[in-house]
């Protein structure tokens, strides 16, 4: 490739693909993926404060956590996160089509990855709304007899924020995925230019990367023996 | 690299997926026995051993520059650096004030 770039180049930058500021598409391609580990990190550090008070307050009140964690339907977070994982491969998959300008491939790809998205979050949905009919929601309907340890509050307070932040990630991934599919479906990345779905998928995978910590962290606490 | 990225073989994604699946119902399994002291051990080694496999191969990371492998670590350096002085402080509270209970 090396030696055809200069030529490539330019007639690159006629087509728009690539910015007049790049040498190539290679390099395009590596500051993009720089920039969006820079903006992940970024995010990294957002879900990091949160972990945190999740570790003081468990530190503080394990027995909560624990009682608490007991409440949530394993069955339904060990489906979720299948569809998470599901989802991206989808998503890895349409990254994939990108790179080697399948277009359509990729944009059907992206659909399938929507699809599964909205069965993530039509189970959330359900899990709140048990969570509401329960009396388990802190702030908005809270049951003083819904458990026996006095600070369970905290943990459904945190349930609510970190989960609901998750699904927040996801709406927005959403949004940005009917751009990208349609964008694709048209025909609008090359082989060489795939760089709307790569950090689209980068961001998808991060998302998924955040389950991958709630679902344990939430779901999977001990109750009974203690160990919280 | 070429200008197309690392183009990996369909198995690859495959195998990661058939790998994050099984870690997931490992993870699943392992919390229905009580292992005590190891639970949040065994949890996270699971789900950073996921994590891992994302980043690698599902994010590419593992194709990438060495200038992407820094930033990508940076974060989750900081972050554990960050939780081990949290700890160090309340952890230690405990005791002196009976904080908690």
């Amino acid at each position: 490739m090396s030696s055809a770039a200069p030529q490539l180049a330019q007639g690159a930058h006629a087509d728009g693909s690539l910015a007049h500021h790049f040498e190539s598409h290679a390099q395009q391609n590596q500051a993009a993926t720089l920039g969006m580990w820079a903006f992940l990190v970024q995010e990294v550090m957002f879900f990091g404060g949160l972990f945190t008070v999740y570790l003081v307050y468990r530190t503080l009140h394990p027995g909560a956590f624990a009682e608490g964690s007991a409440h949530l339907p394993r069955d339904l977070g060990t489906l979720n996160t299948g569809v998470l994982i599901g989802s991206s491969l989808t998503m890895a998959l349409a990254v994939r089509c990108g790179q080697l300008a399948q277009g359509k491939r990729a944009a059907l790809l992206i659909v399938a990855t929507m699809a599964l998205a909205a069965v993530f979050l039509g189970v959330k949905a359900v899990e709140y709304g048990h969570k509401w009919e329960d009396g388990l929601v802190p702030g908005l309907r809270w049951n003083p007899a819904a458990g026996a340890d006095a600070h369970l509050n905290l943990f459904y307070a945190l349930y609510f924020v970190m989960t609901g932040c998750h699904a927040l990630h996801m709406l927005i991934g959403l949004v940005l995925m009917v751009f990208v599919a349609r964008k694709a479906w048209r025909g609008g990345y090359s082989g060489a230019n795939y760089l709307g779905i790569e950090c689209l998928g980068l961001y998808w995978h991060f998302v998924d990367l955040v389950w991958i910590f709630l679902f344990p962290l939430l779901y999977l606490l001990h109750g009974p023996g203690g160990h919280a | 690299m070429s200008e197309h990225g690392h183009v990996l073989p369909l198995r690859v994604y495959l195998a990661v997926f058939l790998a994050l699946l099984g870690g997931t119902a490992l993870t699943t399994w392992v919390a229905t026995h009580d292992l005590g002291p190891l639970n949040d051990a065994v949890a996270l080694g699971i789900a950073g051993t996921k994590s891992a496999l994302v980043i690698l191969y599902f994010m590419h990371v593992r194709y990438q520059t060495r200038l992407v492998w820094v930033f990508s670590l940076a974060g989750f350096v900081w972050l554990v650096l960050f939780f081990i002085l949290i700890l160090a402080d309340y952890e230690t509270r405990l005791p002196v004030q009976g904080w908690g209970g």
